[in-house]
């Protein structure tokens, strides 16, 4: 599966997906530059996280104008997965290509800590290879991750099983005090309406190795690489 | 054509930002402030025709990129006789 890391300028998080990529997953991986309109020889692109073009305007919100974002809607459209993480799902949200939109946490800080985050859809390329109601462990580490959609966003989204993760504790239950930064309903994570754009909060890559302290984000890749058999089409469950 | 845009957050939206800025000045002695928002000021001159059509422009921008309307709410006003800034 060929892979493709953007970097903004701004980008944070790129080289640790690079390295995961090519290092853990053992794939086939390139940078490719915010100006970039060609993303013909991709499989699966990833927006890193990090503060692009300076997170001026709101989160994400000049990132998601720009010309590689506006290429991924063709990218998308043509069947090609895109994840991202932090600042990407910020960026996807601005651009309009996952509902709902990032806000400022809800306690002001800047939250760096690890998460539990209790898996609610394992239908999604993504999450083919977890089981409902299972927790991962991976770390957030943001100022403006909380999760707002309007009611009928909301209603819709629950409605086509939209939401991947939740906030959760340890043994999955999904309470205020597991919340971290105040996202409605403790949601983490979300999938587009044909579960090939998944944008998430927490940071994958940095849960891809025992020496990083755990390895739930490789669950992620594991489902994704798993979901392309030779001919390209979906692996069935 | 000179134009300014004012972004707020919507009604209901809680502005966590203008929580803090209206405990702080609570903290200062100013505990009669009700309620306090934080919001957004973009000063714009651009080329236009008419004033319709600046507005139009303007419009435009605050749904493409300035605003996000999921979270925002905004006003347009021409600001024709000043300056953009003080110098």
């Amino acid at each position: 599966m060929r892979f493709g890391v953007v970097v903004f300028p701004g980008t944070w998080s790129d080289c640790d997906f690079h390295y995961v990529i090519s290092e853990v997953i053992r794939q086939p991986v390139k940078y490719v530059w915010h100006r970039d309109r060609n993303l013909a020889d991709l499989d699966c692109v990833v927006l890193p996280g990090g503060f692009s073009y300076g997170d001026y305007l709101r989160a994400g919100a000049v990132a998601g104008k720009s010309p590689v974002v506006e290429a991924l809607r063709e990218f998308v459209a043509n069947g090609g997965y895109v994840l991202g993480s932090c600042n990407g799902f910020q960026i996807l949200c601005e651009a309009g290509m996952l509902p709902g939109v990032l806000m400022r946490n809800e306690c002001l800080q800047y939250r760096c800590q690890s998460t539990n985050l209790l898996v609610e859809n394992v239908e999604t390329p993504f999450t083919r290879g977890l089981r409902a109601g299972q927790v991962l462990t991976m770390p957030i580490s943001h100022g403006e991750g909380k999760y707002y959609a309007d009611v009928p966003t909301l209603a819709a989204l629950k409605a086509r099983q939209g939401i991947v993760f939740r906030y959760a504790t340890a043994d999955g239950q999904v309470v205020k005090a597991a919340n971290p930064n105040g996202s409605v309903e403790n949601i983490a994570g979300v999938v587009n309406e044909t579960g090939t754009v998944h944008g998430l909060m927490p940071h994958p890559e940095r849960a891809a190795e025992t020496a990083m302290g755990g390895t739930d984000g490789l669950l992620l890749f594991q489902s994704l690489l798993g979901t392309l058999v030779e001919d390209g089409t979906f692996l069935k469950r | 054509m000179k134009l300014r845009v004012l972004i707020r957050l919507k009604p209901g939206i809680l502005d966590v930002q203008g929580s803090a800025v209206q405990r702080a000045l609570a903290g200062l002695g100013f505990g009669d402030v009700r309620e306090l928002r934080v919001g957004k000021l973009i000063e714009i001159d651009l080329e236009a025709a008419s004033a319709a059509v600046a507005q139009q422009r303007v419009d435009e921008m605050c749904r493409k990129l300035l605003a996000n309307t999921i979270l925002e709410d905004y006003t347009i006003e021409a600001i024709e006789a000043e300056r953009l800034a003080p110098r």
